[in-house]
């Protein structure tokens, strides 16, 4: 018999007991429908960390940070003042202290082999924004980290080389500020309100250059350039003794991206012997994405065992085939058609029951996630542009696929042995 | 006689079962079917019929004893030549119709030929000229359950020659018909022998058919108890 017959009388086999068979693939569709789903919801989730790690950009960057003097649970010990360490007691956190970060410090970082440069990242207390003769805002900033490449809604990213002071706006800011859309906010003025040491408050202007859309990785705050974070430090630690402003949570160092991940590795242990932790942008949303892949890996789990479940169907509905078709075995083997064709038929007719539920399955799945994608991105996940919740590649649909039709040979290998096995005779004599 | 033997079955011994229960449906039976010939096996009901008529079709193996096809020994035979053998060389009329009574008559007849690998539209064309040459040809695309007996029973003879066999094994082709078209059948049998040749095995109790035949092998609790052979009438 040709491999194509025997495809074909697998199929046309498979649909001659319907009830039974459709519901083997219902069976094997609820499997292969959550599969595609939480496949779906993975690779989603984790193209968007992907695409939001290159808009951050700054893949030559480590964040340094002091090591604390307690890392472990809070603790009620009491502990002893080190005059050579600086430290923040966290309140939110408990009793933990962390260590922060002074110039020397800083040109200790810049000593150490590997790093080409390091600054310190800057925060600056900003009482309130506004524009033009808009009412008054809270507002948080955040310097702006040479590299980052922040998805636009308009205008352009700002520099740290700029001269002047600039900022980059998320758009929800926009109406709050009085402008009518993200394209008017270019070029206009905007003023941050300051405290200084000795309680009085006044403003500083900036320049707005971009508005950034929403993203999940730092998209809330206001971006500034050095120029501006400069102005506003000043006017915040004015009437303060200087020493004030020699403190900062953590720094940023700069290395150079080509090296091997073993050299990083010795780059970072040589920031440990020193006192610091480092982290790469990659690796701080690393530590989500195994997250979000340790999640979909057991929603995954609870797919595979659907499926499993399904290959008893499987083998229950073969089996119950073969017993029928008992005579008509015995019949095909008389007429000369060998053991192992009637084993093909058979885990044919269970491949095909797996290709269909899976096909039938990945399908709904698509529709019902693409369903899902435009009520999710026009509702509570509105303002991450670029996210697709659940992301289906041509490639892993078909390997599911793939996956299925593999699990149900398996499933239909015993009873397509059995039918393999039989005696012409004792078939032909059945009753 | 001087065709030459197409099956031979020499001391040919089957029991079943074991011990206590141990039963000897064919207690040494030897025969010499010639190229040609048209054998009627018959005999009472349980007397090893149908069990030599599967030992000589290579169905089955004998308990001790002899088979051989042209000449050659066939328990030195491999799987494959064997599935070969009965495909390309024998046809087979079952003492039960084994018709897929869901599917059309015409898929049904061309089972041997799709066994065998042939072409799509090759075997379909074959399974017209089998279908007309049992006269019905207009019943193809019908399914095989809606056909009455001795349509059905002509279905199974059109799906034994579809695959142009020398010899056609036909168990009690007669048994659940009426007389006219039990004529009809055995009328077509015997066509097929003398037209084309084809070597004729057939179960039967029929005494009519029986006599039709070359030769008449009786068999008795599995032995030949007489064999009848027909003057020559040419
Ligand atoms: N697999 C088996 N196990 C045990 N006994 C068997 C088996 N097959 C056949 N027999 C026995 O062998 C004997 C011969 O059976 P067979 O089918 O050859 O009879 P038959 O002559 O064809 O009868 P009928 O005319 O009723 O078809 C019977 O008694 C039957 O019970
Ligand atoms: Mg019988």
């Amino acid at each position: 018999m040709k491999i194509i017959d025997i495809i074909a009388t697998a199929n046309s086999n498979m649909f001659r007991s319907k009830l039974r068979t459709s519901l083997t693939i219902i069976a094997i569709f609820i499997g292969a429908f959550t599969l595609t789903l939480t496949n779906g919801l993975g690779s989603g989730i984790s193209q968007y960390i992907d695409k939001e790690v290159g808009n951050l950009g700054a893949k030559d960057v480590l964040i340094i940070q002091g090591v604390g003097e307690s890392t472990g649970l809070p603790s009620d010990a009491v502990k002893k003042y080190n005059p050579d360490k600086k430290t923040v007691s966290l309140e939110s956190q408990g009793n933990r202290t962390i260590t922060v970060l002074t110039d020397q410090d800083i040109a200790k970082i810049r000593k150490i082999d590997g790093i080409k440069s390091a600054e310190p990242f800057l925060n600056a207390q900003v009482d309130y924004v506004s524009a033009g003769s808009s009412e008054k805002y809270i507002g948080s900033v955040e310097q702006y980290l040479s590299g980052a490449n922040y998805a636009l809604a308009s205008g352009k990213v700002i520099t740290n080389a700029g001269k002047t002071p600039e900022v980059l706006i998320p758009v929800t800011y926009i109406s709050p500020l009085g402008f009518s859309d993200a394209g008017s906010a270019i070029g206009k003025t905007m003023h941050f309100g300051v405290t200084n040491g000795l309680g009085n408050q006044s403003e500083v202007s900036a320049t707005i250059v971009g508005v950034k859309e929403k993203s999940l990785a730092g998209g809330s705050g206001l971006s500034i350039n050095s120029n501006l974070m400069d102005l506003l430090r000043k006017t915040q630690y004015t009437g303060l003794p200087p020493d004030t402003a020699n403190s900062y949570q953590y720094a940023t160092a700069r290395f150079d991206p080509t090296i091997s991940a073993a050299a990083l590795t010795d780059l970072k242990s040589r920031l440990t012997k020193a006192g610091y932790s480092s982290m790469t942008v990659e690796d701080q949303i690393g530590s989500f994405k195994a997250v979000i892949n340790g999640i979909v890996m057991v929603l995954n789990g609870f797919a595979i065992i659907a499926l499993l479940a399904a290959s008893f169907g499987i083998i229950n509905t073969l089996l119950m085939s073969v017993q029928e078709r008992t005579k008509e075995i015995g019949l095909m083997k008389a007429m000369g058609m060998s053991a192992s064709r009637i084993f093909l038929l058979f885990s044919g007719e269970a491949v095909m029951l797996g290709f269909w539920g899976s096909l039938i399955g990945s399908v709904a799945a698509i529709g019902v996630g693409s369903i899902i994608n435009r009520i999710v991105l026009s509702t509570f996940l509105k303002d991450l542009v670029g996210l697709q919740l659940l992301a289906f590649s041509p490639a892993s649909v078909a390997s599911i696929i793939g996956i299925v039709m593999g699990i149900a040979f398996l499933a239909g290998s015993l009873p397509a042995i059995r039918a393999a096995r039989q005696n012409p005779i004792d078939s032909l004599r059945y009753e | 006689m001087t065709a030459p033997s197409a099956l031979r079955a020499h001391e040919v011994v089957k029991t079943y079962g074991k011990g206590d229960s141990l039963f000897t449906a064919l207690g040494g039976v030897s025969i010499d079917i010639r190229t040609g010939e048209s054998v009627a096996i018959i005999g009472k009901s349980g007397s090893g019929k149908s069990t030599l008529m599967h030992l000589l079709a290579l169905l089955d193996q004998p308990t001790s004893g002899q088979i051989a096809i042209d000449g050659q020994d066939a328990a030195e035979l491999k799987n494959k030549q064997l599935n070969a053998l009965r495909n390309h060389k024998f046809g087979f009329v079952f003492q039960q119709f084994f018709l897929n009574g869901n599917a059309s008559v015409l898929e049904n007849v061309i089972l041997p030929l799709k066994i065998a690998g042939v072409g799509r539209t090759e075997r379909i064309r074959r399974a017209h000229q089998a279908l007309a040459q049992v006269e019905l040809d207009d019943k193809a695309k019908s399914k095989a359950k809606d056909l009455s007996g001795g349509q059905k029973q002509r279905v199974v003879i059109a799906r034994a020659l579809i695959g142009d066999p020398s010899i056609i094994f036909a168990d009690e082709p007669t048994g659940n018909l009426d007389s006219s078209t039990g004529t009809l059948i055995e009328n077509l049998l015997f066509d097929l022998n003398s037209k084309h040749g084809i070597t004729l095995i057939v179960v039967t109790h029929d005494p009519d058919l029986a006599e039709r035949c070359d030769r008449q092998i009786h068999l008795k609790d599995g032995l030949i108890v007489k064999s009848v052979t027909r003057k020559a009438t040419v």
